[in-house]
Order: C-alpha cells, then sequence, then structure tokens
C-alpha cells in the first residue's frame, strides 16, 4: 500500500456525473448540426423489392436520405476476428453492409438513412419512406440453424455454418475415458441470449469539416483508436490521420460498445456528403434490434468423475449463435474466450470442447460481461454441482477434491491446463474456504433442514470461477486469428511545473480509470494527486489504444503507463545527477525528489521537471523534455478466481425465487482501490443474477422479437436484490508491475450459476436437477411440479 | 403552442410543438442535458425529475402538460459548488459508475427521502425499482441514500 495505492479514494469523475455535467455523446450539439433516423426492416429475412423516397424528400426540414444504392462504404463492416474451420477452410466471412442492399438478414437491419434539420422531422420523412418487402423465412435458433433445409442467411454458402472449432484433447480419448468413468453427469440447455442494455442508446455524431479535410467522429465506444482504424482503413477508405475520434462520457459499455457499428460509418460518410454534422441517438427499441448481444450458446455436455468424486473427463458439443453478420470479436466469444476457459479451477486431465457456429437471422453477437467467460463458466459450475447431487457429496467437498493446489507462478510455475492457456498464479481452496466461513455453511445447511420440515424452501448455490483477462500476449492471439494487437498504450507528460499528463489508449464508462490510475502513478511519482490527470477518449492525444474491454485496463494500460513512469524516472534521475554533480547510481528517488543516499543533498522532482524544459544547466547530449509514450504487450492473460455463494428462498405457491443473500471472495490481484473494485464486484454480481433470474432475448419463429423493451426484457431492479457480502484474497499477478488481475468482469462470471444451483438446491428433495434459465416463476412452479 | 415553466427556479417561456415530451424540451431546448433518456417507455427513470414536487419520468410527460409549474431537474440540486447531501452521499459511497442512471437516481432518492425522512433499506429498494442501474447492482446507491437520509436529519 502506498499514499494511495490501495486507498478507497473518492472518485474525481463523480462531481461532473452527479451534477449533471457529464459529457454524454447525445449532450453535444454543434453549430449546422443536423438529426438522423433510420428506415428498419420489419423483417428478420426479407427480399427488398423496392425503394421509393419519394414522399419522404418533400416533408419539411429534410436535408439528404440515402440508400444502399448511393454507394455508402462499399467494402462493409469487418471482423476483427478469424476462426477457420477445423478442416482448413476459411472463416465465412459475409459482407456487412452500411445499409441494406436487395436482401434483408435481421429485424432492425437498417434500409435507409434519413437526414433533416430536427429530430422530429428526420423521423416523420423515415416513416414516409416506402419499402416493399417479400418476407422469408427466418432461422434464429443456433442448433436449427445447421438443420438441412434450415432457411440460408447468406446465399452464397450451402449452410449457415461461419466456422466450427474444436479444443483441447483428443475427442476418442474423452470419449473413453467417459465411457469407463465410474460416474457420468450430463447437462443439456441453452445459455440464453441477452441484451446488455447499457442504459446510455449508443449515439454518435459526424463532422466533416470541408476546408481542412477531416472528420471528427464523437461517439460512445469503448475503444476509439480501434473505431478509428476500422473505419478508415476497411470501411470508408479514408486517411486515417485525418479522423479524430472523441468518446468523451460514456453511460456503460458492456461489451456492446466494442463493435465498430454500420451507423458509426454511415454518419461519418453522410457528413461528408452533406457537408455538416449529423448526429444519431439510437431509441431503447432500435436498441434492443440493433446493439450486439450476447451467450446464446445450445450445449450438451457430458462430465465424467471416478468413484472418489475426481473428475476424469469432460465433453462438451455446442452451438453458438453469431448473427446475421460477424461482429468485431464474435468469432472470439465462443472459442478462445470460452473454451480456453474449460479447465477451470480443476485438475480434469481430459477436456475436449467442439464448437458450431452458424450464422441466424438475429442481430450479432459480440462480447458481454465475460464473453465466453461466463459461459463456460456457467457449464462447467452447475455441472459439478448436478454431479456432486448425484454422487451424494457436497458441492463444496467434490470442489476441495478437484482444486488446482495453490501456485503463486514465481516460486512454483503456472499451471498448464488442457486448453491452451497457462494460469498465472491461484489459490482456489483458501476462496472457497472463506467464502464457506462468510456464510457459516454448516449452520446454514442445519437451518435448510429445519426450514425443509417446515415447508419452506431454502437453497445454497457455489461457485468458485477462473477466468482470464487482458488477452495478449499479440504474437498469441494473432497465431489465434486477432486481426490487431492486443497491447496497450500509455504515455506520460511531464509538464514544466511538475504536473503531470497521462494518456491512456483505454476508455473509461465507468470503471474510474480518471481516480485509479492517478492512484498509482502519484505514488510511484511520490507527488500528489491532484498534480495528475488521466486523459482518454481522444484518437488526437495519445499514438494507439486497443480500448477497454475484457477487464483489461489495469493490467494491460496500467502496466503502460507504468512503462513511462520509469522512463520519466530514468531520465529525471540523469538530470537530478547533473543537478547534485552526483552520480546517477548514487541517488535514490522517493517522496517525490531525489536524494544522494546517505546525504540531505536533494532537488525535488519539480526542479527537475522545470530543468528538462529549461535545459540551461543540463546534461550533455541529453534531450530536452520529459514526455513518454511506452506501449506494453503482456507476456500473458491474467487469471482472476473466486467463490461466489447465493442463498435463495423459493415461493413454493408461485416459484418465485428471493435471492435473500449473496456472498463473493474474489481474488483479483493486488487492489488500486477497494471501492471501485467492490463496486466492480458487486454491479458484476448483479448482472449476473440478471441472467439467472431474468433476462432473455426472445426471437419468435419468423424472428420477431418479442423481448423488445423494458416492459418485455426483465433486468435486475432495487429491489430484486439483497446487499452483496464481499470480501477477497490477494494473490498477485506475478507478470505485470502492478500485480493486478482485473475485476471488471469477475462479478458477472461467477454469479450466475450460484443462483442456479442455490435454486436447484433448494428444490432437490423434490426432484429437481435443472432448470432453464432465466429461472422464472413459471418454469421454477412447473420444474417444481414436472 | 407557448409554454410557460418555472425550471430550476427560472421562469421560461417557449413557443413549443405539442408532441414534444418534458426531457426532450429540457435536453434540446434548454440544453440541460443533465436530464437522460435511456429508454421509450419510462421503464429506466434515467429521465426523472420532479413536477411541483413529485418524481415523474420526464420522457412520459408532454413538455405542454408541465405549462405554468414548477420542474426541477439535477441541475437544479447543487447550490453553486455546494452539492445537495444526496449529491454528496452517492460520491461518499460511491453511487455511480458510469454516470448515466445517476440524475434520475438523484431525484428518486429526493423523492423517497422527501416523502419518507426514515427509510429502511427495503423501502429505499422499493422507492427505487422504477430506476435501472446497470453498473452498480444498486449496492452503494442504496448505502447512498441510506447515509443521505441521516445526513438531512443532521
Amino acid at each position: 500500500m502506498g499514499t494511495f495505492i490501495g486507498k478507497p479514494i473518492k472518485r474525481r469523475e463523480d462531481a461532473r456525473f452527479l451534477k449533471g455535467a457529464g459529457r454524454y455523446t447525445d449532450d453535444i450539439k454543434l453549430p449546422k448540426m443536423t438529426q438522423s433516423a433510420f428506415v428498419r426492416s420489419p423483417y428478420a429475412h426479407a427480399k427488398i423489392v423496392r425503394i421509393d423516397t419519394t414522399n419522404a424528400r418533400n416533408m419539411a426540414g429534410v436535408v439528404a436520405i440515402y440508400t444502399a444504392e448511393d454507394g455508402c462504404g462499399e467494402y462493409g463492416v469487418p471482423c476483427g476476428w478469424q476462426v477457420n474451420f477445423k478442416n482448413g477452410e476459411t472463416m465465412r466471412e459475409p459482407k456487412h453492409p452500411l445499409l441494406a442492399k436487395d436482401k434483408i438478414r435481421h429485424l432492425g437491419e437498417a434500409v435507409a438513412i434519413v437526414i433533416a434539420e430536427t429530430l422530429e422531422q428526420a423521423r416523420d420523412a423515415a416513416e414516409m419512406v416506402e419499402v416493399d418487402y417479400e418476407p422469408l423465412p427466418a432461422v434464429t435458433d443456433p442448433q436449427k440453424a445447421m438443420d438441412s433445409g434450415a432457411p440460408l442467411v447468406h446465399d452464397e454458402w450451402p449452410d449457415n455454418a461461419a466456422f466450427d472449432w474444436c479444443i483441447g484433447n483428443d475427442r476418442a480419448e474423452v470419449e473413453a475415458a467417459l465411457a469407463s468413468a465410474h460416474h457420468v453427469t450430463e447437462m443439456e440447455y441453452r445459455n440464453q441470449r441477452l441484451a446488455p442494455n447499457a442504459i446510455e442508446p449508443r449515439s454518435y455524431i459526424a463532422d466533416y469539416d470541408v476546408n481542412a479535410g477531416k472528420w471528427t467522429l464523437y461517439t460512445s465506444t469503448q475503444n476509439p483508436h480501434l473505431i478509428r482504424l476500422l473505419l478508415c482503413a476497411f470501411v470508408l477508405g479514408i486517411p486515417e490521420h485525418k479522423v479524430r475520434v472523441l468518446s468523451y462520457d460514456v453511460g456503460g459499455g458492456f461489451g456492446s460498445k466494442i463493435y465498430h457499428y454500420t451507423e458509426e460509418a454511415l454518419l461519418t460518410w453522410v457528413s461528408k456528403e452533406i457537408g455538416r454534422p449529423v448526429k444519431w441517438t439510437s431509441d431503447r427499441s432500435e436498441a434492443f434490434l440493433t446493439d450486439a448481444h450476447g451467450r446464446d450458446h445450445v450445449v450438451k455436455s457430458k462430465m465424467g468423475f471416478d468413484k472418489d468424486g475426481k473428475i476424469v473427463a469432460h465433453l462438451t458439443d455446442e452451438y453458438c449463435a453469431l448473427g446475421a453478420y460477424l461482429s468485431t470479436f464474435a468469432p472470439a466469444v465462443p472459442t478462445y474466450l470460452h473454451g480456453t476457459l474449460f479447465q477451470g479451477v480443476y485438475t480434469t486431465p481430459l477436456i475436449h470442447l467442439n464448437v458450431t457456429a452458424p450464422f441466424t437471422h438475429t442481430v450479432a453477437v459480440d462480447a458481454y460481461r465475460g464473453a465466453g467467460r461466463p459461459e463456460a463458466t456457467y457449464l462447467l459450475e452447475r455441472i459439478i454441482s448436478k454431479a456432486a447431487k448425484e454422487m451424494n457429496m457436497d458441492p463444496a467437498e467434490i470442489r476441495f477434491k478437484n482444486f488446482i493446489p495453490p501456485f503463486d507462478g514465481v516460486n512454483e510455475p503456472g499451471y498448464q491446463t488442457q486448453v491452451a492457456l497457462q494460469y498465472d498464479s491461484g489459490n482456489y481452496e483458501a476462496v472457497l474456504k472463506r467464502g464457506l466461513e462468510m456464510l457459516g455453511y454448516e449452520e446454514f445447511r442445519k437451518e435448510q433442514e429445519e426450514a425443509r420440515r417446515n415447508g419452506k424452501l431454502l437453497g445454497v448455490g457455489i461457485s468458485t470461477y477462473i477466468e482470464g483477462c487482458g488477452i495478449a500476449p499479440s504474437a498469441v492471439v494473432g497465431s489465434l486469428g486477432a486481426r490487431a494487437g492486443l497491447y496497450e498504450v500509455g504515455a506520460v507528460r511531464v509538464q514544466p511545473t511538475g504536473k503531470v499528463s497521462v494518456f491512456t489508449g483505454t476508455h473509461s464508462h465507468g470503471q474510474g480509470h480518471e481516480t485509479v490510475f492517478a492512484q498509482f502513478v502519484a505514488d510511484k511519482l511520490g507527488i500528489d494527486m491532484a498534480d495528475v490527470e488521466i486523459e482518454h477518449g481522444d484518437t488526437d492525444q495519445v499514438a494507439f489504444g486497443m480500448g477497454t474491454y475484457g477487464s483489461r485496463s489495469l493490467a494491460v494500460g496500467g502496466s503502460a503507463i507504468i512503462k513511462s513512469v520509469e522512463k520519466v524516472l530514468e531520465k529525471g534521475a540523469k538530470i537530478a545527477a547533473h543537478k547534485l554533480e552526483a552520480a546517477e547510481e548514487d541517488l535514490e528517488y522517493a517522496e517525490g525528489k531525489w536524494t544522494v543516499k546517505g546525504t540531505d543533498k536533494s532537488v525535488s522532482f519539480g526542479d527537475v521537471s522545470l530543468t528538462a524544459y529549461v535545459p540551461h544547466d543540463y546534461p550533455e547530449g541529453l534531450e530536452p523534455g520529459l514526455d513518454f509514450s511506452s506501449f506494453y504487450d503482456p507476456t500473458n492473460f491474467t487469471y482472476p478466481f473466486g467463490t461466489h455463494i447465493a442463498v435463495v428462498e423459493v415461493d413454493s405457491d408461485t416459484g418465485k425465487v428471493h435471492l435473500k443473500r449473496f456472498l463473493a471472495c474474489d481474488d483479483v490481484g493486488n487492489v488500486m482501490n477497494p471501492m471501485i473494485v467492490d463496486g466492480q464486484i458487486q454491479g458484476g454480481v448483479v448482472q449476473g443474477v440478471g441472467q439467472a433470474l431474468l433476462e432473455e432475448v426472445v426471437y419468435d419463429e419468423v424472428g420477431q422479437m418479442l423481448s423488445g423493451s423494458y416492459m418485455e426484457y426483465a433486468m435486475p431492479r432495487a429491489d430484486d436484490v439483497p446487499m452483496i457480502e464481499t470480501d477477497r484474497t490477494v494473490t498477485p499477478c506475478p507478470h505485470n508491475p502492478l500485480g493486478v488481475k482485473g475485476a471488471g468482469e469477475a462479478g458477472a462470471i461467477g454469479s450466475t450459476p450460484a443462483v442456479v444451483n442455490a435454486v436447484v438446491d433448494a428444490l432437490s428433495h423434490l426432484g429437481v436437477t435443472d432448470i432453464q434459465m432465466p429461472l422464472t416463476p413459471q418454469r421454477v412452479w412447473k420444474a417444481m411440479h414436472a | 403552442m407557448n409554454i410557460s415553466i418555472t425550471i430550476n427556479g427560472k421562469l421560461v417561456t417557449h413557443d413549443i410543438e405539442p408532441r414534444i415530451s418534458l426531457s426532450h424540451f429540457l435536453r434540446e431546448h434548454l440544453d440541460l442535458t443533465g436530464t437522460h433518456i435511456g429508454c421509450d417507455t419510462s421503464g429506466c427513470g434515467a429521465c426523472t425529475v420532479t413536477l411541483d414536487g413529485q418524481a415523474v419520468k420526464s420522457c412520459t410527460v408532454l413538455a405542454v402538460q408541465a405549462d405554468g409549474s414548477e420542474v426541477t431537474t439535477i441541475e437544479g440540486m447543487a447550490q453553486g459548488d455546494q452539492m445537495h447531501p444526496i449529491q454528496e452521499a452517492f460520491r461518499e459511497h460511491h453511487g455511480l459508475q458510469c454516470g448515466f442512471c445517476t440524475p434520475g437516481m438523484v431525484m428518486t432518492a429526493a423523492d423517497i427521502l422527501k416523502n419518507n425522512p426514515n427509510p429502511t433499506e427495503e423501502e429505499i429498494r422499493h422507492g427505487l425499482e422504477g430506476n435501472f442501474c446497470r453498473c452498480t447492482g444498486y449496492h452503494n446507491i442504496v448505502k447512498s441514500i441510506q447515509h443521505a437520509a441521516e445526513q438531512m436529519k443532521a
């Protein structure tokens, strides 16, 4: 712990948000700005027979109307990850047009954009655009999409598969081990489709400056540099150095604002056509139809055990929906972000996962809080609890029996899994022990027995998860199909007065980077936090950046900043040595000054900074200035882990689940700001509870969405959840300078199976062994009465 | 239509289309962009303001319906640099992350505490059920409101 590191420092971003003075994209108004509205398909699959914009063009205030015929962005939106078929055939990668041409492939796909002086005028005119469609049969279920004769999403290929993929040990070997196992537990279910639902809808403003020949794109994105690169190099073919992408305040992302969306590119194109700024802000209905969704795996799994309850083999087959087009990270989510976590925290010696990933007549799936890892964790944590019940073991006991033993990654090597990864450091027993203590597990079991005797349905569910954050290094992810590096950039600019501007390529949309990054920079420099300012969300200010997702900001972005801080101190020492007339090796740096060891001769950080910019008396041959930018490419992922425990009571009359307690003991490595880490865990847990109990995107047989508003899509509200009880253990990451692992997704990864395990536990004496998520009262009641 | 509304203590007169919602009027016509719009169905609560002392979702109130009324938005909560005790409590207890739902949460909290200065946790949660937060899991929002209640009593 330092002066600031490890302390619950209050957030500096809060004042503006609390006063209503945040700067979200939709809050920005530019001179001469126009507004826009989209004409979107009411069908999931249809031929476009005719588009007539004549009447719409004559409406008041209309500036322009564009359709695919106008030639916008002819290359389409690219995918950022390539996963080829097992037989080596290249991934099928359809062109994703900015506006649909000839054919519609998902509900809500845009057919035309209307630009007008006001939003009302744009919406009025959009309603006057006439489109004739010839509806076609649709397929929205990933397994049905692979049936022979299923409607094709893209006619150019003989079936709907985009790719298939497998990972782990030889399938025949795994099957043989299952055949000779003492006990085999099986599960079949759907990890349902979810809508991320950041409360701020997507919003974009594109502004083309005719005189400078430059574009500015204001966008609600998690990764501004990535958007600029994709937009310039792939979609529009415009020069990257003439485009500035700004994402100031962004109201939540959860993965849904990674994707480079068609609207971002189209508005950029439109702005040049009309020579004026143009804004579009999604409404919630559009968000349900067009924001990338998460999950949607159909799963069939078998896990084999020996007579002592040790796992001997695990075999899973999945169908994972991709949607009509490939989003930026879609192919990585059900593969490298998913199958690589199938080891979990267990010593399973044989693992095989087979994935078939088809196109479906739905909006694209992309990363959603945890991205592939919640799906893996759900499977492992449900099936091991189900196995425990079947083998008359306690769910905690079966876990202790199978845990990978503790290793710190320094004195003991990292743990090599059967599914490609090497875990950095872990102590899985410790978090489960602590979790059980927090609950008072044995007393709870007694209470549960008592409750059952009184007709009450009380249950407890355990989940012991691991996840992989900050995926890297670039060379490895490149060999796995990533079309980008996964390093991060951090720049430290010391101003002449010793004030410090820090620039990061990561992006804060709730995570509190402006506070946390300042905490460790101030500590490392031995200066006051008030003298450090964190800048993000502006492609003009920092060389590059991969953005914020996968709980990578601190582990990867923080490390890049540390590299620059080290360069500042290294150069500063040269200047200090010169000023102190001492050798560099005789100096030590602490509390913001260089001191000649064993003396009281010192020079402050501020003095050195000023000297760097006013280099009158200066080391010979040394460049003036104190300004460094660094790229950090990690050597490995980081692996946070933890234990989540849910206590539920099920209403025996209605099947409604009441979440009574939720306890989380997480290990996210070293902690910079415990207040923020706890906040991330609490929020993640509740999102995971949402998947367990409430949330599901439902498409009907023809691809209409039945859950397209907050009337139908249920998310956790304040009275659905209790206080989240948190604690932690600390197992530092051995391979990054801050020893941090990442905390953004852990809550959502660990909590879902804990809740479902608890409900099944509450009903186990009634013969209930599994219930399909979300666990609505109807489904629970039916399971109780089956 | 011509309307006159007292917004954050200031009388505002405007000629607007009758179909304009109060939220849209605040944001687009008065540049009071602290009131956020998160949905179309009064489901999310981000647009909550007080209308004649009652918390309302300004996306489902027409601006013309507010004619002659008094409206307080998030911009009217702080007195200069002096934040309202509820705002202070949210900062103190990390009751916000991305900040988008926050104005609606603060306005709803004000309504809860006005009607019930000593709410239980259950009453606070019940009072917040019209407001979505996707970041915090509500934990720290509830704690913030509990803290604000104590501060406002003192």
